[in-house]
């Protein structure tokens, strides 16, 4: 048995030389065919966050892809929920990010008290933050839509975590929310319950519209998943300047949300290239859903859906470079 | 009183090892125990319940002579382990004296007391206690590579062990591919390489076969014989006590019950506990002639076949059921009784009588061997 | 005999035992419909206290630019640079990293048959070429990069931990304490402020892994050292060793086989950290997994997911079989035959440094994507056939016992709980575990989340119920028949290993967002290890004493229920401890499907900087869960009786 067992590993082992010595006789040679080195020297490098939802995937694609291609930058990109990203701007980690959500209280901290990260404009792109229910809801409850109404319909929304009300799905904890005040102001039967990630909140809604489930919920857009499902906001009363003042007393929508980037101090005195190129990046809802549509639904590498996206919309990628 | 002091001692001065009122207590504040008489004297139980403490050797005085084969005997739990552990301080002592060679064992450092243990004593365990990662010779060259001894050195002394104890041919094969004989033989032999002064046996032939076991206590009889070392030897067997020991310490919770040769146990216990346990013993293989002779009754004829006092009772059985007349027992010209066949049926006819206690002659041996 | 009486003893004590704790609940129960509502210490989701403020504005004390913390982050930071240059990442100028996949490949196979057997290294090479199938080949690299640098530096630190502990009693019940802490403390809490301490990237993620994978190999070398036979010691002293002598030549390599088990569990717990970690950027699978998660794509999640078992399956297997290698040396032949595979090793990196179809592993076999395709199929089945059954199942658990228990845990006023789980802990285990909840019940209300750590409470104990009802059956079957055995060894392992994030969207689906699918996700984590113990546990009960039992003929369930539980007693018990941590490792993730409370907590904390003081409170709690429970059911277990060892 041992003998057997030491001749078959022999005999694998020279096998094993033998098809290594035949395969080799072919095949092309490393460094034969050397890649295009990337990295061009007055551009240098710069870190890019990548904060975990789709459609900033879609804006790092683009500006990565044509910072690359035609400023010859090197593009580090660093997957991080937006917390950290911050916190690298303190520790020189992350030069760019390309689509901050408000953060006032962060914005204070680093970019009024530290003084570690500057303001570079908007991205063009709205933020609308509400509550959503499916499709099927809407046509069905017309006046569903309606803030006012939802008391109405309470019942429907019970579940087995809602103890009796109605259940307001909330979401992913890195949103900031002001859900329970609202139920409470508004004085709706209506029980906030966390789904605790964005993973469980599309789950929910995709099942919902499926099975015809009842479902109201926390959302935002611009988001893909409007690509598969076209979400129906419900209108709370409307948003005026300062009537979210006191988070206690807030009972009015979510503002409207101009999404902007912020990179850090010390890359907008580079006097880099893409500094400029991403001051000057400013695109719409519907370029982002495009591109963002290619990765999560068409499942395009993110470079290969910014090179697509380029290729369609030179005019618009030409004047980010001032050209 | 204590047991041993009826019987006849071996001088503090001529002793290898000598022991007094040696103690060892486990639990809390152990110390206190022996010192406090109130708390010295609780049996074993009555001083659980009171302190948490447990005497596990109790006010033991005896001495070991050089060459002797001294065995402590006694049931599992009679402290007997501890004992043989406290003796080279792999377990400390908690009262006591310790002369090993008029050294105080006591007061010696830890360096000093290392390089006992390197070169004066060396010990055999239950559980053989080998390094399952190391070879037969490297098990038994161990103690001498950790004394910095160079590797030819301890090799060749490690294989004239080996030879010795009959391992020759094993040397490279490891403990587990060994039978527990064969194993303990590996023990024996790295407790010799060291070549000491003492040898301690902590119940080493309790895990072995029976058949194993005889041929190992053989074994240990002929390297006594062969290298004469000091050997203090643990065991619960009755048999091998009486087999291998010139001396035997008969041990109860701790505390010595009695002392004396194999003879003595048997032939006088000193106490029921004692008595209990030799009743099973074939006292014919054990009582000398000394133990049963009684004096001549009146008017009976002397002039009977003569046999020495240390005569064993079954070897004199066939002759003096043969003999119509009592035989003399004679020790140097002196008589010291008669031995009728009355006398060597009660001991080879009924061994079990526990009430049958013998009695030496009136004339104590005075020329004993002095170990 | 001390052994029967004691026997008695605990035949009188137990039912009257079980009756107080019968009439406590009841009383508790009653009390409940009178107090219900009062002092519960509710607080809201965005709401924090002093306490937590606190916490959030002291947490950068420590701050950057220590000169300490940075000469941390320089070393590992290479270390995992090195690793990566060598196996995942262009380097030195070259397109392809030193060391192709077929020197990879052949490097790994040699070492699993040096150290393991020749069975194991086959294993190797099918897992490693199989990830390579997957197309996940460099992401697997880098994962493997982080994962060695990360049980390497754990190993640096726990082995002399280890046996310190096992050398000193005083050492071994702090450090016990320690690990403990290191084990349930949630990741997430410790995560974002080692970004501050050692920047974003490889050296964060290393040092977060280490912390939660340094406790096995600290527990095991410290058990390992204590386990060596007191004889083969004594032997060593009694010939004059000196403690160094002894520890090298007798303790060490005694407790090399139960050290390489503390090492198998280390590399265990650092790859399940690989998606956690990548949360700060680590680099590998966990990336992918997270990614795909991020558009709901349950197939390339789990095609990444299963890379992540396949390796943890194999260097669980090496590792094992390194472990339990014999002692004895090679023999001449197995050199020369050693010898000659080295060659071939050599042969193989040569040819992966030269030649672009060994340095890359061809991309175009993609079973990845066949596998991502047939599980979204299976898993949308699954969903179309039981979705309706399954919320059936989960309201019928949650109005039935999960609800009720939550509205007693929560509705009562926390002194009354307090009072109960004390008299409880003091009913089984006197005031050794009386004194031990009163701190920890102290503790839980000053940390301020109160009332979440009931709702959290609640889920665990039915989780825990669950899991150890599952465990122990399966376990007992496992344990009785070695083929089921056989069988089930590789699902329990892949459940184990396999990255909860994974089978998270499936359960969503199955059973919504709501505590139910948390408990869920905690079983399915918490039953392998449980499942495990159990078996291990039974198959140890001496063949003898089961013969003994069917010699008087005992029925099947007689011999389980009289003498293989209970001999097993021991392993129960570390059964039940071990699922209950594992269902608090969960609780984090149960947040993240709908369970909120602390789990929910944890990750807000992490997510928003001005709750991160309550994060912490909130990890902190679950900690105080734990220590609670397992004080509680270590006190609850049957004691072995009979007389102490012998000295």
């Amino acid at each position: 048995m041992k003998k057997l067992r030491y001749a078959a590993a022999q005999w694998a082992i020279g096998l094993t030389a033998a098809a290594l010595a035949l395969a080799g006789c072919g095949g092309a040679k490393v460094g034969e065919d050397p890649k295009p080195s990337a990295g061009g020297k007055e551009c240098g490098s710069f870190n890019l966050t990548v904060s975990p939802w789709v459609g900033y995937e879609a804006n790092a694609a683009v500006v990565a892809y044509v910072a690359t291609k035609d400023l010859g930058c090197k593009v580090v990109k660093k997957n991080l929920k937006e917390e950290i990203a911050w916190q690298g701007f303190g520790t020189g980690e992350v030069d760019v990010n390309l689509e901050n959500w408000g953060h006032e209280d962060l914005k204070k901290k680093y970019i009024e008290t530290d003084k570690v990260a500057v303001e570079a404009g908007s991205t063009g792109v709205k933020g609308v933050i509400g509550w959503y229910v499916p499709p099927w809801m809407a046509e069905k409850y017309p006046d569903i839509t309606d803030s006012k109404n939802l008391n109405k319909y309470a019942d429907l929304f019970k579940t087995s975590e809602s103890g009796g009300k109605g259940q307001l799905l909330d979401g992913d904890p890195s949103y900031v929310t002001n859900d329970e005040a609202l139920v409470k102001n508004l004085n709706l039967n209506y029980k906030v319950v966390q789904s605790g990630s964005e993973t469980a909140l599309i789950q929910a809604f995709r099942d919902a519209e499926k099975t015809k489930k009842p479902l109201l919920a926390y959302f935002y857009e611009p988001q893909w998943f409007f690509n598969e499902l076209k979400l129906v906001k419900v209108n709370l009363p409307a948003y005026t300047a300062g009537c979210d003042a006191d988070p206690a007393k807030v009972a009015c929508d979510y503002p409207p949300y101009d999404l902007d980037k912020i990179v850090s101090k010390k890359f907008a005195d580079s006097g880099s290239p893409a500094y400029d190129l991403v001051k000057n990046f400013k695109w719409t809802n519907e370029d982002q859903n495009a591109v963002a549509r290619m990765i999560a639904v068409d499942k395009l590498t993110p470079d290969a859906a910014a090179e697509k996206w380029v290729n369609a919309n030179r005019a618009k990628v030409d004047t980010w470079l001032g050209k | 009183m204590t047991a041993q002091l009826e019987y006849p001692e071996i001088d503090d001065d001529n002793a290898l090892l000598s022991i007094q009122g040696l103690w060892k207590v486990f639990g809390p504040k152990a110390q206190r125990v022996p010192r406090r008489p109130e708390l010295a004297s609780l049996d074993r139980a009555a001083l659980a319940a009171k302190t948490g403490c447990t005497a596990a050797v109790r006010d033991l005085s005896f001495n070991v002579a050089p060459g002797e084969v001294f065995v402590v005997m006694g049931l599992s739990g009679s402290g007997k382990s501890t004992l043989v552990r406290c003796l080279t301080r792999l377990i400390e002592p908690t009262a006591g004296s310790l002369i090993f060679e008029g050294e105080d064992l006591r007061a010696a450092d830890e360096k000093r007391l290392r390089a006992l243990r390197r070169s004066k004593f060396s010990m055999v365990f239950q559980h053989f206690g080998l390094l399952p990662h190391r070879k037969v010779i490297d098990n038994v060259s161990y103690g001498l590579e950790v004394r910095g001894e160079s590797k030819p050195d301890r090799r060749r002394r490690a294989q004239e062990v080996i030879d010795l104890v009959g391992l020759a041919g094993n040397e490279h094969k490891y403990p587990e591919q060994l039978s527990g004989g064969m194993q303990q033989r590996v023990g024996l032999a790295r407790a010799l390489a060291n070549d000491p002064d003492v040898l301690l046996f902590d119940e080493p032939f309790s895990a072995l076969d029976p058949l194993i076991r005889r041929e190992m206590q053989n074994e240990v009889v002929r390297l006594h014989r062969e290298v004469g070392k000091t050997m203090v030897f643990v065991t619960h067997d009755l048999s091998e006590a009486l087999k291998l020991g010139d001396r035997i310490l008969l041990m109860r919770d701790g505390a010595a019950i009695q002392l004396g040769t194999g003879d003595e146990l048997v032939g006088a216990p000193a106490d029921d506990y004692v008595r209990d346990f030799v009743r099973d013993v074939p006292r014919a293989d054990v009582l000398t002639l000394r133990w049963i002779a009684r004096s001549p009754r009146d008017g009976e004829p002397l002039d009977g076949p003569e046999l020495g006092p240390d005569t064993l009772v079954r070897e004199a059985t066939r002759l003096v059921l043969a003999s119509d007349r009592p035989v003399k027992v004679v020790d140097g010209g002196q008589l010291l009784g008669v031995i009728g066949d009355e006398e060597i049926l009660a001991v080879v006819a009924d061994p079990a009588d526990s009430h049958w206690t013998a009695r030496p002659s009136d004339a104590q041996p005075s020329d004993r061997p002095a170990f | 005999m001390a052994a029967i009486t004691s026997d008695v003893q605990v035949e009188v004590r137990r039912p009257r035992r079980s009756v107080i704790i019968g009439v406590l609940l009841v009383v508790w129960v009653a009390a409940y419909f009178l107090l219900s509502g009062i002092d519960t210490l509710p607080l809201g989701g965005q709401e924090t206290t002093g306490f937590h403020r606190w916490l959030t504005e002291n947490r950068d004390f420590v701050g950057q630019g220590n000169v300490f913390f940075d000469a941390i982050r320089t070393a590992v930071d290479h270390l995992v640079v090195l690793l990566q240059d060598l196996v995942s990442r262009p380097s030195f100028g070259r397109p392809v990293p030193v060391v192709g996949w077929l020197g990879v490949v052949a490097i790994s196979a040699y070492l699993a048959w040096a150290f393991g057997n020749w069975k194991v290294a086959l294993l190797t090479a099918a897992g490693l070429a199989f990830v390579g199938l997957q197309g996940l080949w460099q992401e697997s690299m880098d994962t493997l990069a982080l994962t060695i640098a990360a049980v390497l530096l754990s190993l640096l630190v726990a082995i002399p931990l280890g046996i310190w502990a096992g050398l000193s009693n005083r050492a071994f019940k702090v450090a016990t304490l320690i690990l403990d802490l290191m084990q349930t403390l949630p990741t997430f809490v410790y995560l974002a402020p080692l970004t501050l301490f050692f920047a974003i990237g490889p050296a964060a993620a290393t040092i977060a892994t280490l912390i939660y994978a340094a406790p096995p190999a600290v527990r095991l070398t410290a058990h390992a050292i204590r386990s060596v036979p007191p004889e083969s010691v004594e032997a060593s002293r009694s010939l004059g060793s000196t403690r160094g002598q002894t520890l090298t030549k007798v303790l060490l390599p005694m407790s090399r086989s139960t050290v390489v088990v503390g090492i198998n569990q280390t590399i265990m717990a650092a790859l399940s950290m690989v998606t956690v970690a990548a949360l700060i950027d680590a680099p590998g699978l966990g990336q992918t997994v997270l990614k795909a998660l991020q558009t709901l794509d349950v197939g390339v999640a789990f095609n990444a997911g299963l890379a992540i078992v396949v390796i943890a399956i194999v260097l669980d297997r090496v590792t094992t079989a390194a472990g339990d290698r014999p002692w004895r040396t090679a023999s001449v032949r197995r050199k020369v035959v050693l010898g000659a595979g080295a060659i071939g090793v050599l042969v193989a990196v040569w040819f992966s440094r030269t030649y672009v179809w060994a340095a890359e592993f061809p991309s175009e076999v993609g079973i990845g994507s066949r596998i991502a395709v047939i599980t979204a199929d299976v898993t949308a089945w699954v969903q179309d056939v039981f979705g309706g059954f399954t919320y059936g199942v989960r309201d019928a658990v949650t109005k039935g016992v999960l609800n009720p228990l939550e509205a007693l845990l929560t509705g009562s006023p926390w002194w009354l709980v307090g009072a109960v789980v004390v008299t409880l802990a003091a009913i089984l285990g006197r005031w050794k575990a009386a004194v031990p909840a009163v701190v920890c019940i102290g503790l839980l209300v000053a940390t301020g989340v109160w009332q979440d750590s009931m709702i959290t409470l609640a889920s665990t104990l039915l989780a825990t119920v669950v899991v150890v009802a599952v465990g122990l059956a399966l376990g007992v079957w496992a344990g009785r028949n070695r083929r089921v055995d056989l069988a089930i060894r590789p699902i329990l392992d892949a459940g184990q290993t396999m990255p909860p994030f994974v089978y998270l969207v499936p359960f969503l689906a199955l059973f919504g967002t709501s505590r139910f699918t948390a408990i869920a996700a905690a079983v399915v984590y918490a039953v392998p290890v449980t499942t495990k113990i159990v078996a291990d546990g039974i198959k140890a009960v001496p063949v003898a004493t089961v013969e003994a039992a069917n010699s008087v003929g005992s029925s099947n369930w007689q011999v389980i229920s009289k003498v293989q539980l209970p001999v097993a007693r021991r392993a129960i018990t570390l059964a039940v401890n071990q699922g209950l941590i594992y269902v608090l490792a969960m609780v984090v993730v149960g947040g993240l499907v709908g369970a909120g409370a602390l789990g929910y907590d944890v990750a807000a904390g992490f997510a928003q900087s001005e709750l991160y003081g309550k994060g912490l409170a909130a990890g902190l709690a679950i900690v105080l869960l734990g220590v609670l429970l397992d004080r509680i059911t270590q006190a609850a277990a049957p004691k072995p009786h009979g007389k102490g060892d012998k000295q």
